[in-house]
């Protein structure tokens, strides 16, 4: 079976987020920027499922010249082959656009998205994709099985999840518990300089939104102490002051 | 022009998160100075439903269809496009729950309208802009979206918006969707709910446990404060990586967000990926024995103690508390 991992690259989880130019552009300067944690779940996945020549698992990413050492690192952890898609990841309907037509000329089996990117978590790649494609989609799953033409994907619900099937294509964003992630071994990196990499120039979509500015969150007050030998007195706090209890 | 709300029910019930977004949707619908109409699918009784003319919609409709009984993400997002076709409404505002997740993204593809997730303010509307707060950066910040389509869909993340309740009772009215067969490929096996314990995404209080915890075997006081509380319990990194707690309980940047009125951390040492989860949160207690531990930078009350002394004591005075209140 033929599978699609979208990846993105985004800042590494250890950043400190700060941003230039009034708080519109995000500050780039020392930030290692990594393949989304999520959609390392995807690739491992991916990889699994297409173990012993069973098929293939492409990559592909939306993203300027920059982005290609992650690209690399995902063929390094065991993808077959990588597409990217040369523009700047405007929003999730740009990125969910240009991803859509590839598929459309270059079909696949299954197609899996991280749950959400840690950038802009928006979660709305997979559901767009399956829209533009009208395929079914799931979102934040934490398990994935193919069974011959039919997929079992088990979905997070609030308080419990919810086992469900569909008939391949579908589109699906993994979450833990799907995979466990793989380390890219010697051999792999190794491998990964010749595999192919294919770069798209883009196609012409509409703007729907534009990011304006950012802001950091409020810091909080001095942290309020309390004794470890009168507990009961952050008990009226949470109830007299914060108003909590 | 209304503004269209889907108000989620779990078996029949509308929830908090609903009720805080069609309270949200009232005050969108008040901006453009319009009406609020919610849609609802599955199994509600016509009194649940009225009831949220409580919450400000002045209509509801009503989708009751046995295909549609449990949630499919694609005919879901297709019954809620026609509504907002068929009301002519530009605005859509739903849930940004598991489920409304994968509703937003579809039916913003299918109206053609700019998405705004995980909104926390409601939209700042001047000079013919539509500007919506949402977080960013995993809760390390937030960006301010300009939507510049016609059309608009907001997801709203829980406990963000208070519930205001003004209106009276609303209209209900039988809706019925045109279904096209492709989107029903999705068939529900099995839901698995624990009614018993609260959901962690929307809860008021969560009593989160960490490492210092040193076994799942200690869970036991984290589960009798957040009983005690009517909290969920979540956790940290390490321990679901460790297999102490399941992988839906870790908070924090590549687990899940909150945004409680009160978090209490014991035991979490608070790494910055851990604090993006938790920055929205009103009000932050720590409990820890390191009086170093970065977490105390960003709470608003602490206690530097060890946890299997000071939990206890915790559980004694809530109690206490609870009989006297």
């Amino acid at each position: 079976m033929k599978i699609l991992v979208c990846v993105s690259n985004v800042p590494d989880t250890t950043t400190k987020i700060t941003f230039t130019d009034n708080n519109t552009q995000f500050n780039t300067a020392g930030v290692q920027f990594i393949l989304n944690p999520y959609d390392e779940i995807a690739l491992a996945r991916a990889i699994e499922l297409t173990d012993g020549g069973n098929g293939s698992a492409t990559v592909i990413n939306v993203g300027e010249v920059s982005t290609e050492p992650t690209i690399r690192k995902a063929l390094a952890i065991g993808a077959t082959d990588a597409v990217r898609i040369n523009a700047k990841p405007h929003d999730a309907w740009f990125v969910a656009s240009q991803i859509a037509a590839y598929v459309k000329s270059n079909p696949f089996d299954l197609i899996l998205t991280g749950r959400e990117s840690i950038d802009y978590n928006g979660s709305k790649v997979a559901g767009m994709l399956g829209e533009l494609l009208d395929i079914p989609s799931v979102s934040i799953i934490k398990k994935l099985d193919v069974n011959g033409t039919d997929v079992t994907v088990e979905r997070e619900i609030e308080g419990g999840k919810e086992i469900l099937t569909a008939p391949l294509p579908i589109v699906a964003g993994t979450a833990e518990g799907v995979a466990e992630p793989k380390i890219p071994n010697m051999r792999g990196i190794m491998s990964a300089r010749s595999k192919p990499l294919v770069v798209v120039e883009p196609v012409t979509v509409s703007t729907l939104s534009n990011v304006l500015d950012y802001e950091t969150p409020k810091p909080r007050g001095q942290v309020k102490l309390v004794p470890a030998d009168d507990v009961a007195k952050l008990v009226g706090l949470l109830h007299d002051e914060a108003r909590v209890i | 022009m209304p503004v269209l709300v889907y108000t989620e029910n779990v078996e029949g019930k509308f929830k908090k998160s609903t009720f805080e977004i069609v309270s949200y949707g009232r005050a969108i619908a008040d901006q453009n100075k319009t009406s609020l109409v919610a849609i609802s699918i599955g199994d509600v009784s016509k009194e649940e439903l009225a009831g949220l003319g409580k919450y400000g919609a002045e209509r509801v409709l009503n989708v009751s269809n046995e295909k549609l009984k449990n949630f499919i993400n694609q005919a879901y997002a297709s019954v809620i496009a026609e509504a907002a076709a068929k009301e002519g409404a530009e605005i859509v505002v739903l849930s940004n729950s598991f489920s409304g997740r994968g509703l937003a993204p579809r039916i913003g593809v299918k109206l053609e309208a700019g998405v705004a997730d995980g909104a926390v303010a409601l939209p700042e509307q001047a000079k013919g802009k539509f500007i919506v707060k949402k977080t960013a950066f995993s809760g390390k910040a937030f960006a301010n979206v300009e939507l510049t389509s016609e059309k608009k869909v907001i997801s709203l993340i829980p406990n963000a918006y208070k519930i205001e309740e003004k209106g009276a009772i609303a209209k209900v009215e039988d809706f019925g969707p045109a279904l096209k067969p492709g989107d029903l490929k999705t068939i529900i096996k099995e839901i698995v709910r624990s009614t018993d314990k609260v959901s962690l995404p929307d809860a008021d209080i969560v009593v989160s446990g960490g490492r210092g915890l040193k076994g799942p075997e200690n869970w036991g006081m984290i589960e009798e404060l957040a009983d005690l509380l009517g909290a969920a319990t979540a956790c940290s990194k390490p321990v679901s990586d460790a297999g102490w707690r399941p992988h839906s309980e870790h908070v924090g940047q590549t687990g899940i967000a909150v945004s409680p009125n009160l978090y209490i951390a014991i035991g979490i040492s608070g790494a910055i990926q851990h604090l993006a989860g938790i920055s929205s949160s009103k009000v932050i207690v720590v409990i820890n024995k390191d009086p170093e531990a970065p977490f105390f930078k960003v709470a608003d009350y602490g206690i530097v103690g060890d946890a299997f002394e000071v939990v206890p004591q915790l559980i004694a005075a809530v109690k206490e508390y609870k009989a006297s209140a």
